[in-house]
């Protein structure tokens, strides 16, 4: 799309203060770049590159407490929002300039109905009441593309599905038809196929109404998907800005060079299949259903896993890939014996552990670990580093002096200093608190390694590096790993195999590089068709 | 829903079973001679033989347990010992002055103690909040018959705008000289609670506005007053209703000290007496009666939940 330039927002030299103590001093230092009307510019950056700080500071929503813009202006149509007074800025918020947010469950409020606060926007902004404002609500549900809009009118947030109460956002935003529509990672929640359906709608309602888009994401892929121009930022400071095309063909800044050069690529490398031996770990006719018969048998009933076999040998990596729903995790949990498999057989090195008692699964429990998604909830933040990492083989009867050898040596293999083992898990970044997931799972000499979403919650260019510390733990211990992941991309980099469930079943599973080349399954392709950026080759990929 | 509600009133079943054995056993397991304690020190043989015999003590204590249960199921609490009328005429007869105290109470309560817990969770922080938060730290640290004593000093003896004692019925006086007396032993019993709900508010406010939807309701342009009450208090409600409904149960049990100190014949009068004389059955039907209404007033608050959030369904 080409785009004249007739900008709707333009920041100058936007500054915004921290708190005194922060670990910087500015959320965002002299930031400048301009939205113009019809086109979609994307804002890209890692965690703490201050996009959100600007969106928000662009809305007039950060707390003016904590994070005060003490330089620049924010020219919204001609008005700058920094020198508005609070009735304005709250009256251009709706009817100029919209936002909508990442996770469309906790950005609906769960008691109002869905309508009625698509309707608030209304109400707030119009003179519309009563049906006339319901027939509009009502009009621009339809137009976000939700089935039967009088009646998901009643419906409160929890009854709908994450495409759709992102839908709802949508609706609600651009119901006045603002000039500016910030987007703060508005498909990073949803499922893959969601995510495609609800950026081609975005474009779709961008082109029809010709509005500027802020729309800020992490991820390359989305960005190649929808961007006309891209806005690159780091640290707080704007590093590059250009046209999509020349920023994705040919990035000047390093950042964005290792930026894009850390998105893994759609392509599955070439190489033979590294399993060897005899299986480390098996499963046959795996079974889960969660629900129980109620009170008069009329309970409600789901079959989270159907029949799943799968074998992984030593030294390879089976990947299962599916979106939310899928039983994938369920899987997971099943073979760690965190839920108890309702049947089927569940094999490790010669013993089937799905039903036996938890005193005969004790000897068991070392031969799995699991390293989990979220890094900074899956470490008691109460317990020193080493505390988490010798915790498990001291439970195992080795000695206090032996086990911090062990987790020293560890830490050395994961990359990071031994002698940081009496700090607090606070005290580390994301990607390094994944790694010392990954040590403490090591530090149980396991068998099995199964990595669920592991990488999912990290920065790309984090990403990376966990991704190979992941494939050298697997070589260096002869690992058998199961990676459990929704993420097309990762999943061909580090698969040997790949395992593909919907709906608890299993739909298709073989070769990594056979399933991308060739799928079978008509889900299967359709997840690799809705792989955001599937058309772009990035500088890594292949 | 009706299937919740009828399983939750079966429920009740058990519990009151349990409270009643306690009840029974709570007489029969004390040390010494049901009937001599209740006697007194100064009771005759024949006074005691009399109680015995009245209480059914002679026959064997499964079949005391039986018959009670069967009074318990007909209605009957039993005979008052002093006054003989039957325990359910005196709970009757008293039952007006408390009910309509706690009504008082927890209105005013309510109309003081929300507004208050919101505006601190709005201003969090602030020297607002900090007062608030100070006036509720008082209102749990002051005894309650400290305070009734102290506003009956300075508002009923030295500024004599209210008056001191008693209760006038609004069925028989009208409305005006009821509210009249109701003042101070409202005022009195409500400071409590205030703090208690008050708090609660606070803390249930302030969690809700961090949640996203406040911010989208900001990035509509949504005024900060309709944010509180449309999108904040409704979300918090849920806590603050349950320590709303533990406190109208907490207050028919527990106007005791208020009624003695303002002089209302009400059950807290009567739970009074009854102790003072040993008048037990009236103690024992108390007791259930007032288990009773907690158990309902439970079940109500319960039943509520659905009003304030669509996710709770029965």
């Amino acid at each position: 799309m080409t785009a004249s330039a007739d900008p709707v927002l333009d920041i100058r030299g936007l500054t915004v203060r921290l708190p005194e103590g922060a670990d910087r001093a500015h959320a965002i230092e002299d930031v400048s770049f301009s939205v113009n009307r019809g086109e979609i510019v994307c804002v890209v950056g890692e965690s703490g590159s201050g996009k959100s700080v600007t969106a928000f500071t662009v809305m007039g929503l950060i707390p003016r407490r904590e994070l005060t813009p003490v330089a620049g202006e924010i020219m919204l149509e001609g008005d700058d929002l920094l020198k508005q007074r609070p009735r304005r800025l709250r009256q251009l918020r709706g009817e100029r300039m919209a936002m909508i947010f990442q996770e469309p469950m906790t950005a609906l409020n769960p008691v109002m109905k869905a309508g009625e606060q698509i309707g608030e926007m209304l109400e707030i902004h119009t003179s519309l009441r009563g049906e006339a404002r319901k027939e509009r609500v009502i009009r621009a549900m339809d137009e976000v593309g939700l089935p039967d809009p009088a009646s998901m009118y009643d419906a409160y947030p929890h009854q709908l599905s994450g495409g759709q109460r992102q839908r709802i956002m949508i609706a609600m935003a651009l119901s006045l038809e603002p000039a500016l529509l910030i987007a703060d990672e508005p498909t990073t929640a949803l499922d893959v196929t969601t995510q495609a359906r609800i950026l081609d709608l975005m474009k779709d309602i961008q082109r029809r109404h010709g509005m500027g888009v802020m729309f800020i994401t992490h991820d390359f892929g989305v960005v190649a998907e929808i961007a006309d121009r891209v806005v690159v930022m780091q640290h707080g400071k704007v590093v590059e800005q250009g046209r999509a095309e020349d920023i994705l063909q040919n990035p000047q800044h390093p950042y964005t060079r290792m930026l894009i050069g850390s998105v893994p690529g759609l392509v599955p490398p070439d190489r033979p299949l590294r399993g060897h031996g005899e299986p480390a770990l098996s499963t046959i006719g795996l079974n889960k259903v969660y629900g129980s018969k109620g009170l008069f048998g009329t309970g409600r009933v789901v079959h989270a896993a159907k029949d799943v076999d799968l074998v992984v040998q030593r030294g390879e990596t089976l990947g299962v890939v599916g979106e939310s729903g899928s039983g994938k995790s369920t899987v997971a949990r099943c073979i760690v014996r965190l839920v108890d498999p309702t049947d089927g057989e569940m094999t490790i090195s010669g013993t089937d552990i799905a039903r036996i008692g938890e005193g005969a699964l004790r000897p068991h429990r070392r031969d799995i670990q699991i390293v989990f998604q979220d890094p900074y909830r899956s470490l008691n933040p109460r317990c020193t580093i080493g505390q988490s990492i010798t915790e498990g083989p001291m439970n195992f009867g080795i000695g206090k002096a032996e086990a911090t050898d062990r987790a020293r040596e560890l830490m050395r293999v994961v990359g990071l200093s031994p002698d940081a083992l009496d700090r607090f898990p606070h005290q580390f970044s994301g990607g390094q608190r994944q790694r010392i997931c990954i040590a403490r799972a090591l530090a149980m000499e396991p068998k099995v390694l199964i990595a669920d979403e592991a990488v999912s919650a990290l920065d790309v260019s984090v990403q990376a590096q966990v991704l190979d510390l992941l494939d050298d733990v697997r070589e260096k211990f002869d690992l058998a790993m199961l990676f459990i992941t929704h993420d097309l991309r990762v999943a061909a980099q580090i698969c040997d195999r790949i395992m593909v469930m919907q709906h608890g079943v299993v739909v298709e599973q073989g070769r990594t590089r056979d399933i991308y080349m060739n799928p079978q399954h008509p889900y299967t392709e359709q997840l690799l068709l809705a792989a955001p950026g599937r058309d772009t080759t990035f500088l890594s990929a292949g | 829903m009706l299937r919740y509600i009828l399983i939750r009133i079966l429920a009740t079943i058990p519990v009151m079973v349990i409270v009643a054995a306690f009840v029974f056993l709570m007489l029969r397991l004390s040390p010494g001679d049901p009937a001599s304690v209740i006697a007194g020190d100064y009771a005759t043989a024949e006074d005691i033989a009399r109680i015995r015999e009245k209480l059914g003590l002679n026959e064997p204590i499964l079949v005391q347990f039986v018959n009670w249960i069967g009074q318990l199921l007909r209605g009957d609490l039993g005979t008052s010992i002093f006054s003989n009328l039957p325990v359910t005429t005196l709970i009757g007869q008293r039952l007006e002055p408390t009910l309509l105290l706690t009504l008082t109470t927890i209105l005013f309560t309510v109309i003081v103690a929300v507004p208050l817990g919101t505006l601190a969770a709005w201003k969090s922080g602030t020297l607002i909040d900090r007062f608030v938060m100070l006036f509720s730290v008082g209102g749990f640290s002051v005894p309650v018959f400290v305070l009734g004593y102290i506003l009956i000093y300075v508002l009923a003896m030295t500024l004599k705008v209210l008056p001191v004692q008693g209760y006038r019925s609004p069925f028989e006086h009208g409305l005006g000289p009821f509210l009249w007396h109701m003042v101070l032993p409202t005022l009195t019993l409500s400071v409590i609670f205030i703090a208690l709900i008050a708090r609660m508010t606070r803390a249930s406010v302030i969690e809700v506005l961090q949640e996203d939807y406040i911010r989208t309701a900001r990035a509509k342009g949504q005024s900060e007053f309709t944010i509180l009450l449309r999108h904040g208090l409704r979300n918090a409600a849920v806590p603050i209703v349950t320590v709303i409904g533990i406190g109208i149960a907490l207050l028919i049990g527990g106007v005791v000290v208020t009624e003695s100190v303002y002089n209302i014949p009400g059950l807290g009068r009567l739970v009074l007496d009854a102790v003072q004389s040993r008048d037990y059955p009236i103690i024992q039907g108390l007791i259930l009666f007032f288990s009773f209404v907690y158990i309902l007033i439970n079940l109500l608050i319960d039943l509520s939940y659905p009003l304030f959030d669509p996710r709770i369904r029965y």
